[in-house]
């Protein structure tokens, strides 16, 4: 696996359908009111397949895939270029 | 005191021979304050500093991005990022730059940044302007809450005075903003200079790839910028004079509570806690704890406060940061836990009900720990508050769960004593007495005032 991925979530626009933590329980738990609580754990292999599953499945359009690294201020200089 | 000072004065010297600028505890920033006891003016402002030195050429625009990166200026708004590595970031960005400085001041415990405006204008002024020049941006933005109406009206007379004068390339633009707690957040900045409503924008992007008008977007603290105004003077060396090598520099605290004398100071960097509150005579009375950060901050027990240097690392390993250098006497008569509880009750109706953390994890953790103060609370009550609080951070579009997990987690361990107490016996006799730390009394906002 070249690259290690995280979900991402558009906390604005998740409005706590669920399906998320259906789809990807490897990685993501709801709360008592059904919002996501995303895990720390790498995704690969099947997982990663069910994480693209479930960002095509959110009804919120919340759900989205990122490459890791992430995007703290100091990498971004390096990134861009 | 006289060591900072010392060093201060030494750098000067040996910089260009101001070696007459520095006030009382080596403060800087309100040092013409100190001179003369009142708002120091555009000609005030001149005489004291002389005009800023815009940079000409992309080349001294970035010798002066250089000088901010060797100075080591944080920011002064509470995050304590590097000030220098942040304007490369806009500098390097695709598209004509936007400098927002940011005076919106939330924290019912701070007046720093209102303080720093009323009495160092031109400071802030011209650290837009430079900073600005170093970015390479067109349009400069000054953010102030519309509750400070007439702070509002004497900075767009200096930015008119100025403009008499010719002193910056383009006048700053001063706007007044819905003054709730989250609307100090960058992105609430953003979207509010953008028409929408200032309440916080999911990220990525962050402003300072994409922010007001969907260019690279600068936001500093305006005191953060008073600093730079100066370091563009002086040099990195002289703004080193003060603090340490790994918190340089001077910064404004605004100290509150059970002390001698409150109010808003400037204090080197790296200063024993201990020796920070006694710039503010010290304590009054027996304490508690210290707040620290004010309302998005971390409680700390009075023993292990007052030895900790106040810089970024040292209060890192105690779960704590400088914060907006909001600090917070608590003494030793109140009630920690009623204190505590009044804090997250104000913080959850201050959320701008976006998302899901914030619109239910916040107020039932604010509910459960009234009932830890108020009420008659059980173990039950407690794993529950614990584990809702634990959920918080992280998992909102800005950090304002992340504060309100952080202010309640520290105040159930350093209160850990009471929390037993008010398990075994109910409330305390002191759970009823008036509160020290100062909440607003502000209702929910409605939606149409968040714009």
């Amino acid at each position: 696996m070249a690259r290690t991925h995280t979900v991402g979530i558009d906390r604005i626009a998740c409005d706590g359908y669920g399906l998320c933590a259906e789809l990807l329980p490897e990685l993501i738990e709801l709360d008592e009111w059904g919002y996501p609580v995303v895990g720390s754990a790498p995704l690969t292999g099947e997982a990663l397949g069910h994480a693209r599953r479930a960002v095509a499945a959110c009804p919120a359009l919340a759900l989205r895939l990122d490459r890791a690294p992430e995007r703290a201020p100091d990498r971004k200089p390096a990134q861009r270029s | 005191m006289t060591e900072a000072m010392t060093d201060g004065r030494t750098a000067l010297a040996a910089g260009d021979g101001r070696a007459g600028m520095l006030g009382p505890h080596g403060s800087r920033l309100l040092h013409g304050w100190y001179a003369t006891g009142g708002p120091a003016g555009l000609d005030e402002h001149l005489g004291r500093y002389g005009p800023p030195p815009f940079p000409r050429t992309a080349d001294a625009a970035d010798r002066l991005i250089r000088a901010v990166e060797d100075a080591g200026l944080t920011g002064r708004g509470g995050a304590a990022f590097p000030t220098g590595r942040k304007l490369r970031a806009v500098a390097a960005g695709r598209g004509t730059a936007v400098v927002v400085a940011n005076g919106m001041e939330s924290e019912p415990a701070s007046r720093k940044d209102e303080t720093l405006l009323d009495l160092a204008p031109h400071l802030v002024l011209d650290g837009a302007a430079l900073a600005a020049a170093a970015v390479g941006a067109d349009v400069a933005h000054l953010c102030l809450p519309h509750t400070r109406q007439d702070q509002a009206d004497a900075l767009r007379e200096a930015v008119g005075e100025r403009q008499r004068v010719g002193t910056d390339p383009f006048p700053v633009q001063v706007h007044e903003l819905p003054h709730h707690y989250v609307s100090s957040e960058e992105t609430s900045l953003v979207r509010w200079l953008n028409g929408g409503d200032a309440r916080p924008l999911a990220t990525p992007p962050r402003p300072f790839e994409k922010g007001v008008g969907r260019r690279p977007t600068l936001i500093d603290n305006v005191e953060t910028l008073a600093h730079l105004a100066l370091i563009a003077r002086y040099g990195p060396g002289w703004f080193r004079g003060a603090g340490r090598a790994d918190a340089a520099g001077t910064t404004l605290v605004t100290l509150s509570g059970a002390l001698r004398t409150p109010g808003v100071y400037e204090v080197p960097m790296g200063r024993p806690l201990g020796e920070v509150l006694d710039v503010a005579g010290g304590a009054a009375e027996p304490l508690a704890a210290v707040l620290l950060g004010g309302f998005f901050g971390s409680w700390l027990p009075v023993g292990q406060a007052l030895h900790v240097p106040f810089a970024k690392q040292d209060l890192a390993s105690l779960g704590a940061g400088p914060g907006a250098g909001v600090i917070v006497a608590l003494p030793a008569r109140a009630c920690c836990l009623a204190e505590a509880a009044r804090v997250l009750g104000y913080l959850a109706a201050q959320s701008a009900r976006q998302c899901g953390p914030c619109r239910l994890g916040l107020p039932a953790v604010a509910a459960d720990f009234a009932d830890l103060a108020w009420g008659d609370p059980t173990p039950e009550l407690m794993r529950r508050l614990e584990g809702r609080t634990g959920l918080l951070a992280g998992r909102g579009a800005c950090r304002h769960p992340d504060g309100a997990s952080r202010f309640a987690a520290t105040a159930l361990r350093v209160f850990a004593d009471d929390v037993r107490h008010h398990l075994s016996a109910g409330p305390c006799a002191a759970a009823g007495h008036e509160p020290v730390l100062p909440v607003p009394d502000t209702p929910v906002p409605a939606d149409r005032e968040w714009r």
